[in-house]
């Protein structure tokens, strides 16, 4: 059995028990339902709320930079904290923070192994106390955007399939019978997908109890789909969350090069006038 | 503390399938629904009973699910 390109990369939830609390180690929670954290969290860590800290709240946007820095800053994390994020929905926003951790150049990062939801289902310690932390003086790298695929690249690599878009949404999002994830805010003008963009759900990547899957099942599994590193790639998904996990599973458990995440994804797309749509299964 | 009493199951409403995990946790139950394909969440809720937060999610998710348009491709 083949190890994960980067395996240093996911930790598990045993690591954390035993390094949760560790003064260079800061664990930190995003969640989609960002009242999770308050229900309670891992003893010592953090939570981030992604619609109020990990986002520009002006315009539509990550976080700039500086409120990046300041975000660190204030949770205690200097350039040299190993940083451990986890979350609920097999760590959607995590996954997201980790990208975005990335694009400012955090080195020291890791994806707890089936996020919030492995830990409540093993039964381990949770505490409501919200820990303080002395503050650091973060200072963040240049953004590396090589990591994200702003629209019109994307438009280029639709026409002249300079990369392979896959679209992680579920099936009835892909093919556009529905506008959003069953119960939540239609968020979109049309339904459908990008041409040519590959149906792959980000959960073919997860096991049942949220955990990612072997090396060599991963493999296989975008490999039959033809995704198999030797082409740029472009994960894209309604607002860009589960694309990163995607992402991540490409990057850095597979080890791909050319992966970037199209945070725009389906709110843009599906809302732009004039953009080319295609509904039902694809080619 | 440590959560307990985690159990969770899967329902069907209508053509949708949720996924429904409840726990009790520091006195208190909470319930999280999510609908299995995306897997997001659609809601969560707490009680002093796991049926009453369970109840209180389900209602609200249900209500949310019901509103998903579909349309025929």
């Amino acid at each position: 059995m083949s190890d994960y390109a980067n395996p240093g990369v996911l930790v598990s939830t045993q690591w954390v028990e035993e390094h949760k609390h560790d003064p260079n180690v800061r664990v930190v929670e995003v969640d989609v339902d960002t009242a999770a954290y308050g229900h309670g969290h891992i003893p010592g860590a953090l939570g981030w709320n992604w619609q109020s800290q990990l986002c520009d709240t002006v315009r539509r946007d990550i976080i700039p930079k500086k409120e990046f820095e300041n975000l660190m800053s204030a949770s205690g994390i200097g350039q040299d904290t190993t940083v451990v994020l986890y979350g609920d929905n097999n760590n959607w926003f995590a996954a997201w923070a980790f990208w975005q951790l990335k694009i400012y150049g955090h080195q020291s990062l890791k994806l707890m192994n089936g996020g919030r939801k492995k830990w409540l289902a093993e039964g381990r310690e949770l505490t409501k106390e919200v820990p303080k932390y002395p503050r650091a003086n973060y200072r963040a790298s240049a953004p590396d955007f090589s990591l994200r695929a702003m629209m019109q690249p994307v438009y280029k690599a639709m026409e002249n399939r300079s990369a392979v878009l896959i679209d992680v949404r579920s099936p009835a999002e892909f093919t556009g019978e529905i506008l959003a994830p069953p119960g939540l805010p239609e968020t979109c003008q049309r339904g459908g997908h990008i041409p040519g963009a590959k149906g792959i759900p980000w959960s073919v990547a997860c096991n049942e109890d949220g955990t990612f899957k072997s090396a060599d099942e991963l493999k296989k599994i975008y490999g039959d789909k033809g995704v198999n590193g030797d082409q740029p790639v472009i994960a894209y998904c309604r607002i860009g969350e589960r694309s990163s996990l995607t992402w991540f599973v490409l990057k850095y458990l597979l080890g791909y090069q050319d992966v970037r995440n199209y945070d725009g994804s389906w709110t843009e797309w599906g809302n732009l006038v004039g953009a080319p749509v295609e509904r039902g299964a694809g080619s | 503390m440590k959560a307990e009493e985690h159990q969770e199951r899967n329902e069907q409403f209508g053509r949708w399938q949720i996924h429904i995990v409840s726990y009790k946790f520091d006195e208190k139950w909470i319930c999280t629904v999510d609908n299995v394909s995306p897997g997001a969440n659609v809601s969560s809720a707490t009680g002093a009973t796991r049926e009453e937060a369970e109840k209180k999610a389900l209602e609200r998710a249900k209500e949310r699910l019901a509103a998903t348009r579909v349309t025929p491709v």
